[in-house]
């Protein structure tokens, strides 16, 4: 038994695997489906068939029959409410091949739980209720399919049975679909249909659809290319980690994601440009010949050449590209929409960098592939934009190589992924622009006015007191003999910033102006105040990132708003309960107070006086006065 | 140009899992629960920082009421790769006894598993703890990210996970949040057996069959592995040829009857097996809710 068994495990792994989602709209029948495909082919084993009738009696949605639909609803809230939040992977596999399916929720809500499913799929099968025909979530779902590149698609038309097993009826809706796949430039496209309920077309020909001589859904699972397309061939390795396990190795270790690898062979490393050969090919089995796509290793180089996580080595006769601004497509995956000049984490390859949108060009219409403008990108919205990154990064074309093209953008404060950006062509113009290295620095500036420059930055609610406060501080350095610089938000916005409105984008771009301002006032030398109602807390943290940790000190002026209300020194917040002024702090637009500011003053504790002392401890306690 | 075959991409895969947790990471450390999947998840963390030695301890919740041939492999394996292993037993457990027979099965469970795990991850700030869960191993973990992030409290949040796209992942925490990362996830349990078969894995010797003293209760298996398991007036274990498919406690764990004492026998079995591999764990079978609610609670 034992060398028919070797024999057979050998031949298993040669069985290709093909990695598909299903989507489409809610209540269209992914869970049922999956379910479906997992009981014909067998892999419902006894134990969780006992545990299937049992659910489908407390919970199902089948009466008598089983519902198979809770064989992959694996949350308590999606059994409760019968629907999908998240996706879940299943495996099963056929004598023709293996499959990892994620079946992926239809709400538009859940949409980054589907793009998650959708990264890692040779193929998509997308399912259409054919009592309602296509929906706004089919064509969403379609859409990001496209935006992934995965090759092949299948239409199931679901539900068939509801309608009678009609032929008129799939072929109206195969029409539409393949209409609207054409549009939107998806390759293939192949429509069955079925009846996941009732198991028709599914894993066995339906005896109710003798018009349809097409492939079941399985047949066509078991044909459709599992490359999902041609894979990368030029070498790639994203360095993760540097093996230095004594003084004589020095191994760069991570997973080949293009083309392949020898010893010998020229590689360069990116973004330094700096090439070598390689010398070894180091795993745990012992030394190899050759690294393949999708391979880990270790790998050594001939010559000693600053390499570190981050950095990816390629093939030195068809390097990827360096570059710090790409043209991207975005898909937006946070409440907190996308802003343009807003700072986020970027991650390509291995490595994390500063970044920013620079331009939101516009947004996709999902169901009328329209170009719409756009000022921000709210969940789960599709756009362009223009992306640039602090420093330089190795990638290519998401189209040429996904894993160094398909890059993820973090919110620096949550560290959550609140979005996906696919790197299309860099933007050439902003490669050459570079630096000037200037001779005479802030130390220098500082040092000839005897003093150490820092940012007083007052945020608080429109009426809080910051203005009175920084007034009063002002006088008091500038009579100490310091050379200072008072930034009021409202005068900016006479002059600099006369261009912006309060719409959250211009927020974001107003503050980032006068954060930007003040940094430059520090490299002059100077101990610049800023009063701005700065209602962003990310806004403030970027503009704490700018200077030096020690050049900052974030003053929170905390007046209730019930408060600053009822004084109302300008008259700004009658106007604005009246409906004259929109987007106002307070009011209708959010005020995010620090969490953990420098100095905090409650002015229905503190004179401004008072305010003022507390500051200037701190300024001592930072070194900035003495 | 030769593409890789099934095991070996499984194998790449995870290794590039494991070498992304540990390189984010600023204190990471590999749960080791001394079952299959731990072994095969050691031998890939091996062959991910070879030629160092991986740059993590191992850390294993004991609960004192392990088979007696887990802890003496744990140990040997421990001391063969030389690598740093960390015993952690609930203090408050100890001094009270907490044992499944008293106390039952959910609470002994959550008070040495769930509650000293999170004990033992605060003591030691790790915040990256690897483990070897599989997602064809039940219904709420099939929907768990490969990273996976936990609350300054160690809750498992299913309704915010992050989007996790291609293999590009985000283990960065904010303050006070870890994450566990499951680089086993792709796993069938017909490959691990497999992998174990081709790579000569060591594996605990209770997953092959052999004379074994089991009494029958509530349709399980159990073995008798020490004097502590109480008997029942009248009742004597007998000495039954089992196996075990799954490694936990011994009094909440079932043995299955089997005859398969090779690891070929083994794959046969699994290959035409007709119950799933937590069919013998006591501890899921309170609900088919009951997996995630410990998740929620911390439970690895």
């Amino acid at each position: 038994m034992t060398q028919a068994l070797e024999d057979y495990l050998i031949g298993q792994q040669d069985v290709a695997q093909l990695r598909f989602l299903t989507c489409g709209s809610v209540d269209d029948g992914k869970s049922t489906l999956i379910g479906r495909l997992l009981y014909d082919a067998g892999h419902v084993l006894d134990d969780q068939h006992a545990a299937l009738t049992a659910d489908s009696r407390r919970a199902g949605t089948t009466g008598a029959e089983p519902d198979l639909a809770l064989l992959v609803d694996g949350l308590q809230a999606e059994r409760e409410q019968g629907i999908t939040i998240d996706v879940a992977y299943r495996y099963f596999a056929t004598d023709r091949r293996r499959f990892v399916v994620a079946d992926t929720p239809g709400h538009e809500q859940y949409t980054r739980n589907m793009v998650t499913g959708a990264s890692t799929a040779d193929a998509a099968v997308i399912l259409v209720d054919a009592t309602k025909g296509l929906l706004v979530q089919t064509r969403r779902h379609s859409h990001v399919v496209r935006l992934l590149e995965i090759g092949e698609v299948i239409l199931a038309v679901n539900k068939l049975d509801a309608v009678g097993y009609s032929r008129e009826v799939f072929e109206q809706i195969s029409d539409d679909y393949t209409r609207f796949a054409r549009d939107l430039g998806l390759a293939s496209v192949t429509c069955v249909p079925v009846s996941a309920l009732r198991g028709d077309n599914i894993a066995e020909r339906s005896p109710h659809t003798p018009w349809y001589e097409g492939p079941t859904l399985l047949e066509c699972l078991e044909t459709v290319p599992t490359d999902g397309g041609s894979a990368p061939q030029d070498f790639r390795l994203p360095v993760q980690h540097v093996s230095r396990p004594d003084a004589e190795f020095r191994g760069y270790a991570g997973m080949v994601v293009g083309g392949a690898i020898r010893p010998g062979d020229r590689v360069r490393a990116l973004p330094s440009g700096r090439e070598a050969r390689i010398a070894r090919i180091v795993t745990w089995d012992g030394d190899v010949d050759e690294a393949v796509l999708g391979q880990s290793v270790t790998v050594t180089l001939t010559e000693g050449i600053d390499v570190s996580r981050g950095d990816v080595l390629c093939s030195a006769d068809r390097p990827a590209s360096v570059a710090t601004h790409f043209e991207a497509r975005m898909i937006w995956m946070s409440e907190q929409p996308l802003v343009a000049g807003r700072r986020y984490l970027v991650k390509v390859g291995t490595c994390v960098v500063g970044g920013a949108v620079t331009e939101l060009r516009h947004a996709i219409d999902v169901n009328t592939l329209e170009q719409k403008p756009a000022v921000q990108l709210g969940l789960n919205e599709i756009g362009v934009c223009d992306l640039a990154l602090d420093r330089p990064v190795a990638y290519d074309p998401y189209e040429e190589n996904p894993d160094l093209g398909g890059v993820l953008l973090i919110d620096p404060e949550t560290q959550e992924t609140i979005g996906v950006a696919l790197l299309g062509s860099a933007l050439t113009q902003a490669n050459h622009l570079h630096w000037q290295r200037i001779d005479v620095d802030k130390r220098a500036r500082a040092a000839l006015s005897d003093q150490r420059p820092c940012v007083v930055w007052l945020t608080g609610v429109p009426g809080a007191g910051k203005s009175t406060i920084a007034n009063i501080l002002e006088r008091y350095l500038h009579g100490l003999g310091k050379h200072t610089y008072l930034l009021d938000g409202d005068n900016i916005r006479h002059g600099l910033n006369r261009d912006l409105g309060f719409a959250e984008a211009d927020r974001v771009e107003n503050v980032r102006r006068i954060a930007e301002v003040a940094r430059l006032m520090v490299d002059a030398g100077l101990i610049v105040l800023v009063s701005a109602i700065s209602p962003f807390r990310a806004e403030r943290n970027m503009a704490r990132r700018m200077v030096g940790e020690d050049e900052f000190c974030e003053v929170f002026v905390d007046t209730p708003l019930a408060v600053a209300e009822q004084r109302d020194r300008k008259g700004l917040y009658r106007k604005a309960r009246a409906g004259a002024i929109r987007d106002f702090t307070g009011i209708d637009s959010r005020y995010e107070p620090p969490e953990r500011p420098d100095v905090w003053i409650e002015t229905s504790a503190h004179s401004p006086e008072r305010a003022v002392e507390l500051i200037v401890e701190r300024l001592r306690f930072m070194g900035v006065l003495s | 140009m030769r593409s890789l075959r099934y095991l070996e991409r499984l194998e790449a895969e995870s290794i590039h899992i494991i070498r992304e947790a540990v390189a984010e990471s600023e204190r990471p450390v590999l749960l080791y629960s001394i079952g299959k999947d731990s072994s095969v998840l050691l031998h890939l963390t091996m062959k991910a920082f070879y030629p160092a030695k991986p740059p993590l301890p191992l850390l294993h919740v004991d609960t004192t009421w392990k088979f007696r041939e887990m802890i003496a492999f744990r140990d040997r394996a421990a001391a063969e790769l030389g690598l740093d292993l960390i015993v952690h037993r609930n203090p408050e457990c100890v001094a009270r006894n907490i044992n499944p027979f008293d106390h039952g099965a959910a609470l002994h469970t959550d008070m040495w598993k769930t509650q000293g795990l999170r004990q033992a991850l605060d003591e030691h700030r790790f915040d990256t703890a690897l483990g070897g869960a599989r997602r064809d191993e039940e219904k709420s973990r099939a929907k768990e990210r490969i990273f996976s992030m936990r609350s300054a409290r160690h809750q498992w949040d299913p309704r915010r996970q992050r989007p996790e796209l291609w293999r590009l992942y985000n283990p960065r925490r904010a303050q006070g949040e870890s994450v566990r990362v499951f680089p086993l996830s792709n796993w069938t349990e017909l490959d691990v057996w497999h992998y174990i078969y081709l790579e000569k894995i060591p594996i605990v010797p209770l997953y092959l069959a052999a004379e074994r003293p089991v009494v029958e209760r509530d349709g399980l298996l159990l073995m008798v592995d020490d004097d502590r398991f109480p008997l029942a007036p009248g009742e004597t274990p007998r000495h039954r040829r089992v196996r075990f498919r799954t490694l936990g406690c011994y009094p909440l764990t079932g043995a299955i009857e089997s005859e398969a004492d090779t690891l070929s026998a083994v794959l046969h079995e699994v290959m035409t097996a007709r119950t799933s591999e937590r069919q013998g764990r006591a501890i899921d079978h309170t609900n088919s809710g009951a997996m995630e609610r410990k998740k929620q609670e911390g439970y690895f």
